[in-house]
C-alpha cells in the first residue's frame, strides 16, 4: 500500500444525491399518510391548522431559507480560499439553525402548555381527526427537527474542519454534501409549512 | 485472538463484510428454520376428538405451542427469513463478488458498508430479543397489520423491540443500497462498459433500485407505528381508515421486496447457466430490458393486489389485477431465455448447475400459482389460505433459496480456496428437492381444500396433508443439514481448490482463490464480454 488516498468527489456527490432521494421517499410516505388522513378529516385538519401560530411558522421559514443561503455563501468562500469569510458564513448558518430550533421549542412548549401533545388527556377529548392532525404535526415536525439537529451537528464538524484546513480550496466535497443535506432539510420544511400552518 | 477479533470487528474490506453478512444470515436463517420446525411439529398432530383419540393434543389449550407462541413463531419466521436471511445473503454475495466482477478494488463507501452491516446485525438481535420480553414478541404476522400491531392488541415491549429492529434494518438497507448503486455507477474498472457488466452485477443493480424507493416507505410506516406505540399518537388506530393506510405504506414496500429477494437469484442463475452450458446467455439484452424497464417500474405499481380483501373497488381491483398479470410476462420471457440458453448446449451437470435447474423448476411452479393469485376473483378464495403460503415459498425458498445455494456452491472455492465433497452435495440435493415439494405442494393442496394460514390447530380433513408436509419438512431439513455440513467441513478440511475450477470467464475467476486483500494486483483492463467463452479459450 502506498500513501495514496483515493478521492472520488463525483462519487461522493452522487452518493449524497441518492441518499437524499431515499430521504424524500421517507418523508413521501409521511406526506401520503398526511394526504390520506386529510382527505378523511378535512374539517378537523382545517380546525387543527387554525390553532398553529402562522407568524412563528413564517418567521422560521425565513430563518431556515436564510441559513440555506449562508451555507451556499460559505461554499463559495471556500472555493475562493477565503477562510475567515467561510467560517463566518458557516457560523451564521449554525446560529440560524439554532434560532429555528429555539422558535420551534417555544411553539411546541405552547402546544404542550395547552395540553396538545400525543396521548394527553385534553387531546383525548378532541375528535379523532384532530388527534390525528396533532399526531402528524408532532411526528413530522419532530422528524424534521431531528434532521435539523443532525444537520447542525454535521455543519459544526464542517466549521471545525474549515478552521483546521481539512476543508480547503481544493478539497471541499464534504462541505458541499453537508450543504446538500441542509438544503433538503430546508425543502422539507417548505412543504411542512403549508401542510400544517396554512391548512386553515 | 485479539488481532483476529479486531480484524473482523473493524473491517471495512468488502470481502470481509460479505463473509460477515453470509455468516450472519446463516445464523438468522437457523433461528428462522427452528421456529418453523416447531410450528410444523405442532401442525402434524391433530386435536383429540372427532374420532381421534391417540397421538393428539388433549385440548385446544394443551398443545405443543400455545396459541401465542405459535403466532410469535410464525411471525418471526416470516420476518427473519425474508429480511435477515434471504435479502442479506444476496447482499453478502454482492458485497463479495460485485466489486470483483466489475473490476473494482472495493465498494465505493467501505465505512458506510460496515455501518450497514452492524446496523443490520443489531437490528436482527433487537428483533429477536423481543422473545425474552414479558408478553413475548410481535405475533400479528410478518405484515404487522394495523390495528393488530397497535399497543392495544399487541401490548408490551416485545413488539416495540421487533419494530425498532425493523427500523434499524430499513436504515441499514438504505445506506447499503446507496453504496452498491454508487459502486456500479462510478467504480467500474477501465473498459468495463455497461454492456460488459456480468449478469449478477446487473441484477444486483436492479435489486438495489427496487430497494432504494421501497424501504423508505417501510421506514415511514414503522415510524408512525412506533410513534403510535410509544408516544400514543393514533395514526393506525383512529378509525377503520388507519389500517388501510398501514396496508398501503407496507405493501408499497412489500411488493418490491418480493423482487428484492428474487432478482439476485435470477442474476445468479444467469451467471451459472452460461458457464455450465458453455455458451453465452441467450437474449441477454432482452432479459435486461425486461427486468430494468418492465419489472422494476411495475413492481411499484402492483401493491394493491395484496389488498383485494380490504374492500378495494372493483375497478381498482381490476387495474391491479391487470398490472400484476403484466408483471408476470417479463418473467416468462426471462425463464424462456434461461431454457433457451440450455437448449442443445453441452450441459455439465455440476452441483451448482443442479441447484440452478432446481431453482428454475421450482420458480416456474411458484410463478404459475402466482398468476392464480393475481386474479381479483380467485384471490378472494385463495388469499389467507395455505395456497398463498405454498406459492410464496415456491418463489422465495424454491426460486430464490435454491438459486442462492447454487451460488454458494459456485463461489465457495473462490471464497475459501477449498473444494467441498461434490458427492455429498449431490446426495443432499435429493432429500432437499423431494422434501421441498412434499412440504410446499402439500401446502398448495391444503390451500385449495380451504385450510386458512396462521391457525395453530386444524380440522380433521386437513390432517393427512399436514402430516405429509411435516414429513417433507424433515426431509428438507435433512438435506439442508447435509448441504451446510459438507460446506462447513470443507472450510476446515477441504482439498485445495484451483483458481478457476468451473472455467468461468468473469473477472473473479482471473485472480487467486481466496482473493488477495486488494483484489487485483493491477486493475484489469476489460476487453471481452462476461460470457465470451470462445475468445477466452482461444487465448488460453
Amino acid at each position: 500500500m502506498t500513501g495514496h488516498i483515493h478521492r472520488d468527489d463525483f462519487g461522493a456527490r452522487l452518493g449524497m444525491w441518492l441518499f437524499l432521494v431515499t430521504e424524500m421517499v421517507l418523508f413521501g410516505g409521511l406526506f401520503i399518510a398526511y394526504s390520506y388522513m386529510r382527505y378523511r378529516y378535512p374539517a378537523e385538519f382545517h380546525h387543527g391548522g387554525s390553532e398553529l401560530n402562522v407568524t412563528l411558522g413564517v418567521i422560521n421559514t425565513v430563518v431556515l431559507l436564510t441559513s440555506s443561503l449562508t451555507v451556499v455563501l460559505a461554499i463559495v468562500a471556500v472555493q475562493r480560499a477565503e477562510k475567515q469569510r467561510a467560517m463566518a458564513f458557516l457560523g451564521s448558518t449554525l446560529a440560524l439553525g439554532l434560532t429555528f430550533l429555539v422558535i420551534k421549542s417555544f411553539e411546541w412548549g405552547a402546544k404542550f402548555h395547552h395540553g396538545l401533545y400525543p396521548n394527553s388527556p385534553h387531546l383525548a377529548t378532541l375528535p379523532p381527526g384532530e388527534q390525528v392532525f396533532f399526531g402528524l404535526y408532532f411526528t413530522m415536525t419532530g422528524l424534521h427537527g431531528l434532521h435539523v439537529i443532525v444537520g447542525l451537528s454535521v455543519l459544526g464538524v464542517m466549521l471545525w474542519w474549515v478552521a483546521t484546513d481539512r476543508i480547503r480550496q481544493d478539497r471541499y466535497v464534504h462541505l458541499e454534501n453537508s450543504g446538500l443535506y441542509w438544503h433538503l432539510v430546508d425543502v422539507i420544511w417548505i412543504f411542512l409549512l403549508p401542510l400544517f400552518y396554512l391548512a386553515a | 485472538v485479539n488481532a483476529w477479533l479486531a480484524r473482523w470487528l473493524y473491517t471495512t474490506n468488502h470481502k470481509d463484510v460479505g463473509i460477515l453478512y453470509i455468516i450472519g444470515s446463516m445464523y438468522f436463517g437457523f433461528i428462522g428454520a427452528v421456529l418453523i420446525l416447531l410450528v410444523r411439529v405442532q401442525l402434524a398432530i391433530p386435536l383429540c376428538g372427532a374420532g381421534v383419540t391417540t397421538m393428539c393434543w388433549p385440548s385446544a389449550t394443551q398443545t405443543f405451542l400455545n396459541p401465542s407462541a405459535f403466532n410469535q413463531a410464525v411471525t418471526l419466521h416470516g420476518l427473519i427469513m425474508i429480511l435477515w436471511f434471504l435479502s442479506p445473503l444476496a447482499i453478502g454475495l454482492a458485497n463479495y463478488f460485485l466489486p470483483l466482477q466489475i473490476g473494482a478494488a472495493d465498494l465505493a463507501l467501505p465505512r458506510v458498508n460496515a455501518l450497514g452491516y452492524w446496523l443490520w446485525l443489531f437490528g436482527g438481535i433487537t428483533a429477536t430479543l423481543g422473545f425474552f420480553m414479558p408478553g413475548g414478541n410481535t405475533a400479528g404476522g410478518w405484515t404487522a397489520y394495523a390495528p393488530l400491531s397497535s399497543s392495544g392488541f399487541s401490548p408490551g415491549p416485545g413488539p416495540t423491540l421487533a419494530f425498532a429492529g425493523l427500523i434499524m434494518l430499513a436504515t441499514s438497507i438504505t445506506v447499503g443500497s446507496v453504496n452498491i448503486l454508487l459502486t456500479v455507477a462510478v467504480h467500474r474498472g477501465p473498459g468495463m462498459t455497461w454492456r460488459k457488466i456480468p449478469m449478477f452485477s446487473w441484477f444486483m443493480l436492479f435489486t438495489i433500485i427496487a430497494m432504494l424507493f421501497s424501504f423508505p416507505s417501510l421506514l415511514a410506516a414503522l415510524m408512525l407505528l412506533i410513534s403510535d406505540r410509544v408516544l400514543g399518537t393514533m395514526f393506525f388506530t383512529a378509525s377503520a381508515g388507519g389500517s388501510i393506510l398501514w396496508d398501503d405504506l407496507f405493501w408499497f414496500f412489500g411488493h418490491p421486496e418480493v423482487y428484492v429477494v428474487l432478482l439476485p437469484a435470477f442474476g445468479l442463475i444467469a451467471e451459472i447457466f452460461p458457464v455450465f452450458s458453455g455458451r453465452p446467455l441467450a437474449e441477454k439484452n432482452i432479459i435486461l430490458i425486461c427486468t430494468g424497464a418492465i419489472v422494476i417500474p411495475l413492481s411499484y405499481m402492483v401493491w394493491s393486489h395484496h389488498m383485494f380483501l380490504t374492500g378495494v373497488t372493483l375497478s381498482e381491483g381490476e387495474a391491479f389485477s391487470v398490472a400484476t398479470i403484466l408483471i408476470s410476462l417479463p418473467f416468462d420471457v426471462i425463464v424462456l431465455a434461461f431454457i433457451k440458453t440450455l437448449t442443445k448446449s453441452s450441459i455439465r451437470l455440476t452441483v451448482p448447475m443442479l441447484f440452478c435447474i432446481g431453482s428454475v423448476f421450482l420458480f416456474i411452479i411458484g410463478g404459475i400459482t402466482g398468476v392464480f393469485l393475481s386474479s381479483f376473483v380467485l384471490d378472494v378464495v385463495y388469499n389467507n389460505t395455505y395456497f398463498i403460503v405454498g406459492h410464496f415459498h415456491y418463489v422465495m425458498f424454491g426460486g430464490t433459496g435454491f438459486g442462492f445455494f447454487a451460488a454458494l456452491l459456485y463461489w465457495f472455492p473462490k471464497m475459501f480456496g477449498k473444494m467441498y465433497s461434490k458427492k455429498a452435495i449431490y446426495a443432499s440435493w435429493f432429500p432437499m428437492f423431494v422434501g421441498f415439494n412434499m412440504l410446499y405442494f402439500g401446502m398448495l393442496i391444503l390451500g385449495m381444500m380451504g385450510m386458512p394460514r396462521r391457525y395453530y390447530v386444524h380440522l380433521p380433513q386437513f390432517h393427512t396433508m399436514h402430516v405429509v408436509a411435516t414429513v417433507g419438512s424433515w426431509l428438507l431439513v435433512l438435506g439442508l443439514l447435509m448441504y451446510f455440513g459438507t460446506l462447513l467441513y470443507a472450510i476446515f478440511k477441504g482439498e485445495k481448490a484451483e483458481d478457476n475450477p468451473w472455467g468461468g470467464v468473469t473477472l473473479e475467476w482471473t485472480i487467486p482463490s481466496p482473493p488477495p486483500q486488494e483484489n487485483f494486483e493491477e486493475i484489469p483492463i476489460i476487453t471481452h464480454g462476461p460470457y465470451d467463452f470462445e475468445s477466452q479459450e482461444a487465448k488460453s
